[in-house]
């Protein structure tokens, strides 16, 4: 069973993050790595291509400047390839372009099943991945936190409000899994020097047949969201308690 | 082009809509001359009562979708609306695992982009939307460009939910189109994890856990505390990632948005997921060891110390008052 992942290279979250003047887009100039939330797709889809015993995993992935430091970090954990889409005419591209970027890259790859993250950690966006099955005309299953799969078939349990769902879908499906669906490995030396020599091809947008039309929205402006008072901060030296004890009274909930 | 018509994706649950559809619909008043609805499943007709008391005129009913995912169907059923020439000038869809499927499918069926995380609509020839990012430290403010109705994707708790005293929508049906395999997903069962005490997005206290609280055992003080303060248990992801707590009890970009009147974070330390879903609050208590933890910038009263100390004293204070 082959199983493609789609990953996004972002911004260290732990680094101070900033937005482009001029386009107002996230600054994704600097150092990239693998975002933390598509490990548990990489992971997911490693134990599923073991569990059908057979097939590889691969990667794809849109990112400027041929970045490949998070295709690298995955692929030390044991995917077998990646794709990666580079082209200075994505810059700031919005879900549905980066949708139709990764769709033609998934085909190219060939898929029984297609992983996906939730959410992005940067974008937080979360439609690329439904954006992407539509457009290959698949049946999607988000918000898995729990996969299997059973001959031809995928069994999801899907989280809603009020518990979960168990959801199937015949293959070829794309799944989108939340985090802690499974415990990512992490790389062994001997996958991160296996991963140097692992086949990244990289394309462009014309590689595709694609152009980027734009997009059709735009930011308009950037603002301080309204601040909160300073609070009191303080250190507890066994007082703590009886300090928010008083704010419940002043407040009048207790 | 001027916004005359919102349609609103009003979520069905199994006795109305959610709170955020009439949020959807008390602001889709205020922004466009006529407001419409668009909903689903086995008694969608017996929605049109609320939708109509919120302000929807029309009330489009997709129908029984059996035992699909919504995604797929009503996308197709909204899209065919549009190619038909009788779509709306804007779409409102309510921030939730099935909305963000129907917006996803709707733009790529439609080749139109979506806005997702909206906390802010404002009018006029287009509408402006706006997005908390960092955190919920800057405010970004889009728009759409093109033509065709925009898609856009809004969080809860961004408007009031307000009656607008309107009578019973009229219902109309709304077809769905042919869906070949993007309709294959098969819902085989449905788990409800039971709760007690007030809703989480509703409690006037929030007691929420973090990864601060060492192991899952501990997330008892938590649900101890909550209840003494007759508020609502809540999680950072991490502890929900983790397996601790159920997903239902998340607060968060993912989870639930919260705005109570106390809102206390024991051990989370301030992720911007997390910020996102309770910066809202009117008052905010923080207890966290580290004393450098983004929560702290948000704390209206902030403890910098052990959670595994204050949390017993706080509790046995409570319970010999």
């Amino acid at each position: 069973m082959n199983v493609v992942v789609c990953v996004k290279q972002i911004p260290d979250p732990a680094a101070p993050q900033s937005l482009e003047p001029g386009s107002n887009t996230l600054d994704r100039s600097g150092k990239l790595i693998l975002d933390d939330s598509d490990a548990y797709g990489v992971e997911m889809a490693l134990q599923l291509a073991e569990q059908a015993g057979g097939g590889e995993v691969t990667l794809v992935s849109m990112a400027p400047n041929g970045e490949t430091a998070g295709l690298r970090t995955a692929l030390a954990m044991g995917a077998a390839k990646a794709i990666l889409v580079s082209d200075d005419a994505l810059k700031g591209a919005d879900a549905l372009t980066t949708a139709k970027v990764l769709a033609a890259a998934i085909s190219r790859a060939g898929a029984d099943l297609v992983v996906a993250a939730t959410e992005s950690s940067d974008g937080y966006t979360g439609t690329t991945p439904v954006q992407v099955a539509e457009i290959l005309g698949l049946p999607s299953i988000t918000f898995a936190k729990a996969v299997s799969i059973d001959g031809s078939t995928v069994k999801v349990d899907r989280q809603t409000e009020a518990g979960y769902d168990e959801v199937t879908a015949p293959l070829p499906a794309v799944v989108t899994v939340t985090a802690g669906v499974v415990e990512p490995r992490y790389p062994s030396f001997k996958g991160i020097m296996a991963a140097k020599s692992k086949p990244v091809e990289t394309l462009s947008l014309a590689d595709l047949g694609l152009a980027n039309n734009g997009g059709g929205q735009e930011i308009t402006s950037v603002a301080d969201a309204e601040a909160r008072a300073a609070g009191e901060i303080v250190v507890d030296e066994g007082d703590g308690a009886q300090r928010i004890v008083s704010f419940l009274e002043q407040l009048k909930i207790v | 082009m001027a916004i005359s018509k919102i349609w609103v994706v009003a979520e069905p649950t199994d006795s109305g809509l959610t709170t955020t559809t009439l949020e959807l619909l008390s602001a889709a008043r205020s922004l466009a001359g006529t407001v419409e609805a668009v909903t689903w499943g086995p008694n969608g007709a017996a929605s049109a009562t609320v939708a109509g008391e919120y302000g929807a005129t029309v009330l489009h009913d997709v129908g029984d979708i059996g035992t699909s995912l919504p995604g797929a169907p009503v996308a197709s059923a909204i899209a065919g609306a549009i190619a038909a020439g009788n779509g709306p000038d804007a779409i409102l869809i309510p921030t939730s695992g099935d909305g963000r499927d129907i917006a996803g499918r709707l733009s790529a069926k439609c080749d139109l982009p979506v806005l997702t995380n909206i906390t802010g609509l404002v009018g006029g020839d287009s509408l402006t939307t706006e997005h908390p990012v960092f955190g919920g430290t800057k405010i970004v403010s889009a728009r759409f460009t093109g033509t065709g109705p925009g898609i856009f994707v809004v969080r809860a708790k961004s408007f009031a939910p307000e009656p607008s005293g309107g009578g019973a929508a009229s219902v109309s049906p709304l077809a769905v189109g042919d869906l070949g395999n993007t309709n294959s997903s098969v819902v085989v069962s449905r788990h409800v994890e039971e709760r007690t005490g007030p809703k989480l997005d509703e409690a006037p206290v929030v007691v929420s856990g973090g990864r601060g609280l060492g192991e899952a055992s501990n997330y008892a003080l938590i649900e101890e505390l909550a209840k003494l303060l007759n508020g609502a248990p809540g999680a950072s992801r991490a502890i929900v990632d983790a397996g601790w707590v159920p997903y239902a009890n998340q607060v968060g970009q993912t989870g639930k948005t919260v705005k109570p009147d106390v809102y206390l974070a024991c051990g989370i330390s301030g992720a911007t997921q997390h910020m996102v879903g309770m910066k809202g609050s009117k008052n905010i208590i923080a207890i966290n060891k580290d004393a450098d933890a983004p929560i702290f910038t948000v704390a209206d009263l902030g403890i910098v110390g052990d959670v595994h100390k204050v949390l017993p004293a706080l509790i046995e204070a409570l319970k010999s008052r």
